[in-house]
């Protein structure tokens, strides 16, 4: 009870000493006298009103614990005793508030209970999606798979089965090195380096040129060390155009190696010829083959010149070297000025070509060398052919050892050069004879034309020159006023003589009277006759044997005779070229039996030789026949005589 | 040996060297610049020295720098470089595995 200071302490006193009071007396009092002391008085409506004295009466309160509202006198019956009896103990509780609380112990059941509930709730309430997650996957646990309609199948794909791989490089190459390092030894060292320095400064400055000039000289060794790596490439790129060309035309190169014609059999003494490969160049197309030649060393390449033989065409001329082992395109190539009327090939040193050209030079070129001129030419020296040379043989080395040719022209001259130092000395042979014909005042001025030229085998100072007028004219180096023998072989041009590979004595011509004829020297008829329906271009003896013999004609057919089988008829006449394409030269090659021949097209066509063609004489049982020239010999004497 | 001083900072001075040009001047260079560096330390610019090279050119270079030493060493052909240095040091470089 809150008493105002300001009454005074004995005031309060006082009052203390109603608080004590009220609690002994009654409460009314107390609470109007207490009322009265500070504030003023605010009677309530339904308040009593009681005179001072009234007021002042003192009023004894007794507090009980006993509940005024519990019934005193509880009477309950006793079915013991059969009477009613009061109860004393009556419930003095009175309750006037009363409210339910919702604490649980935690460890009791219902507390448990709860405490498991709420923690699924709370989880529940924190995380909404995861909680639909959780139940759908829960909800397809729950469905259940058909455990009879499916199965469960798995594999293995095949891997790889692993390798070890090792390998062993080779190291990188290693050196010794030794020095010392002092101070006397750099004091040494950066002396002369020093003295190196100035000496080099000093050369620096007189000669800024020579830098010029090492520069350009690094750049030509750059240049050369690049062209030595072509070069080399060019050996292999030439070896593998081989190959290349080889797997092209490779049925042919097994045709030429194996190939021998089983019907040759059947066909009686007939022979063919079969085509092998065709030798053309894009230039050529225009010019016209007039000489082929054989390599005497390397028995796969020939020389084939080309030019023209007509008057009014003359344009340049070729020189064409091919190899068997690549037909697509020549070895060696050159140029000349005029056409190429005939060329040889030097019978030991094979890389020397004599060359006869349509303007009247002859030049011998080197295969050597890699340029395109001749080593040798007749141009610049006296004694040049005033007319197409038609002719050109090698001769053997002089006294001198110097090599030497002779060439037969149509100005009627039979010159011998020789290959002095760096240029050709010409001497004359012999002059043809003129014809009786001419007259008299002209002789000097109109030559006779030679147009073949041939030496004898064995005796090399015997040779034969055949004239434009079908004349053969024997003649020997010997003799230069004088030819020694004169045959009338031909009414018109002869177009080739030959002496015989075995047989001393014999030779044949051809011409453009269509006649292949046969001689013996000593005899002035021709030992055989033949005629070939057109003017005969070229006749070649064949290497192996001393009857057979080749002779290729304008109407592009070959004919092939072996006199040992057939005195009169061909062997084999076969067309080897197209139309209208005319052959001018054939040779025989020395070690293969193929033949060459050349059109007018500008090709070249090589031709195998059926077994037929290639016979020997038959071996009797029990006889051994000797080989070599002897038999040759003696087969051609044989057939002479009985002729003779 | 004044000779000398005045080359020390004029020209790279080489003995001996098995380099092709590119590979020598580049080195040439690092050495310099790591004795320059490391003037007092031999060890270090030698470290530096070997493990620039390592980097640059393969590795198992070896690196030795000193005023008076003798060695006899095998080397990979190509990768050899044995130089002076300002006037009193000599520096030998090489690779061998």
């Amino acid at each position: 009870m809150s008493v105002p200071h300001k009454v005074g302490s004995v005031k309060s006193k006082q009052v203390s000493s109603f608080v004590m009071q009220d609690e002994e007396e009654g409460l009314d009092t107390a609470e109007g006298e207490e009322w009265m002391q500070g504030k003023t008085l605010v009677k309530p409506p339904d308040q009593l009103d009681l005179t001072e004295a009234e007021l002042n009466e003192e009023i004894t309160r007794v507090l009980k614990a006993s509940n005024p509202n519990a019934p005193q006198n509880v009477v309950r019956y006793s079915f013991k005793e059969g009477c009613y009896k009061p109860i004393v103990f009556v419930d003095q509780m009175a309750i006037h508030f009363e409210l339910e609380g919702n604490l649980v112990h935690k460890d009791s059941d219902e507390g448990r209970r709860l405490m498991a509930e709420q923690a699924e709730v709370d989880d529940g309430g924190g995380d909404e999606r995861p909680d639909n997650v959780a139940i759908k996957a829960g909800k397809r646990e729950q469905k259940l798979t058909n455990q009879f309609n499916f199965n469960e199948r798995a594999s293995q794909t095949i891997n790889n089965a692993p390798r070890d791989i090792s390998c062993q490089t080779e190291p990188p190459p290693r050196a010794n090195f030794s020095a010392t390092a002092n101070q006397w030894e750099i004091y040494d060292f950066y002396v002369e380096e020093l003295q190196r320095r100035e000496k080099s400064k000093e050369k620096h400055e007189g000669q800024f040129l020579n830098k010029e000039e090492d520069r350009s000289k690094k750049k030509m060794i750059q240049a050369e060390t690049q062209n030595d790596d072509i070069s080399q490439l060019a050996m292999v790129v030439k070896i593998i155009e081989r190959m290349v060309n080889q797997n092209i035309f490779d049925d042919v190169a097994q045709d030429f190696m194996y190939f021998e014609d089983a019907s040759d059999e059947f066909r009686g003494e007939k022979g063919t010829l079969l085509p092998l490969w065709t030798f053309q160049y894009d230039k050529a197309k225009s010019l016209s083959v007039t000489a082929l030649c054989w390599n005497h060393k390397y028995n796969d390449l020939f020389a084939v010149g080309l030019g023209s033989h007509e008057f009014t065409q003359q344009g340049g001329g070729l020189i064409l070297f091919y190899t068997l082992k690549n037909p697509s395109y020549p070895e060696f190539i050159f140029n000349t000025a005029s056409g190429v009327m005939c060329l040889d090939i030097h019978e030991h040193l094979s890389y020397l070509v004599a060359v006869g050209l349509y303007d009247g030079c002859v030049a011998v070129y080197n295969l050597k060398k890699k340029t395109d001129q001749p080593i040798y030419n007749s141009r610049a020296s006296s004694g040049k052919h005033t007319s197409a040379v038609m002719q050109v043989k090698w001769q053997k080395d002089d006294l001198d050892s110097n090599h030497n040719f002779i060439s037969v022209s149509a100005d009627g001259r039979v010159v011998s050069w020789t290959l002095v130092k760096h240029e050709l000395v010409f001497t004359d042979i012999i002059k043809l004879p003129v014809i009786d014909t001419i007259p008299d005042d002209l002789k000097d001025v109109i030559p006779t034309v030679g147009t073949s030229l041939d030496f004898h085998k064995q005796k090399d100072y015997s040779f034969l020159v055949g004239t434009e007028h079908g004349k053969i004219h024997k003649g020997s180096k010997y003799y230069s006023s004088k030819f020694l023998e004169k045959y009338d072989a031909h009414f018109m041009n002869i177009t080739r003589v030959r002496w015989n590979p075995f047989h001393p004595d014999v030779f044949i011509s051809c011409g453009w009277d269509w006649m292949v004829k046969i001689w013996d020297q000593t005899m002035k008829s021709p030992v055989f006759t033949f005629e070939l329906k057109t003017s005969v271009t070229d006749v070649a003896w064949a290497p192996y044997s001393s009857t057979v013999f080749a002779a290729v004609t304008t109407d592009g057919k070959v004919h092939v005779f072996d006199l040992n089988i057939n005195k009169y008829e061909a062997l084999c006449q076969q067309k080897v070229v197209s139309k209208k394409t005319k052959l001018f030269n054939i040779e025989f090659n020395p070690v293969h039996p193929i033949i060459i021949v050349g059109d007018d097209r500008g090709h070249v066509t090589s031709l195998k030789l059926s077994p037929n063609l290639r016979k020997k004489p038959k071996e009797k049982k029990g006889q051994d026949l000797p080989k070599g020239p002897e038999v040759e010999i003696a087969k051609m004497e044989q057939l002479l005589s009985s002729l003779r | 040996m004044l000779a000398c001083k005045h080359l020390i900072h004029d020209i790279n001075n080489d003995n001996h060297t098995d380099m092709p040009e590119e590979m020598r001047v580049e080195t040439m260079e690092l050495c310099v610049t790591a004795c320059e560096k490391f003037a007092t330390n031999n060890e270090s610019a030698a470290k530096m020295i070997k493990e620039s090279m390592d980097k640059k050119f393969g590795s198992s270079w070896h690196v030795v720098i000193g005023e008076g030493f003798g060695f006899e060493i095998t080397h990979e052909v190509k990768n050899l470089l044995y130089m002076f240095f300002g006037g009193g040091l000599a520096v030998c470089v090489w690779k061998c595995s």
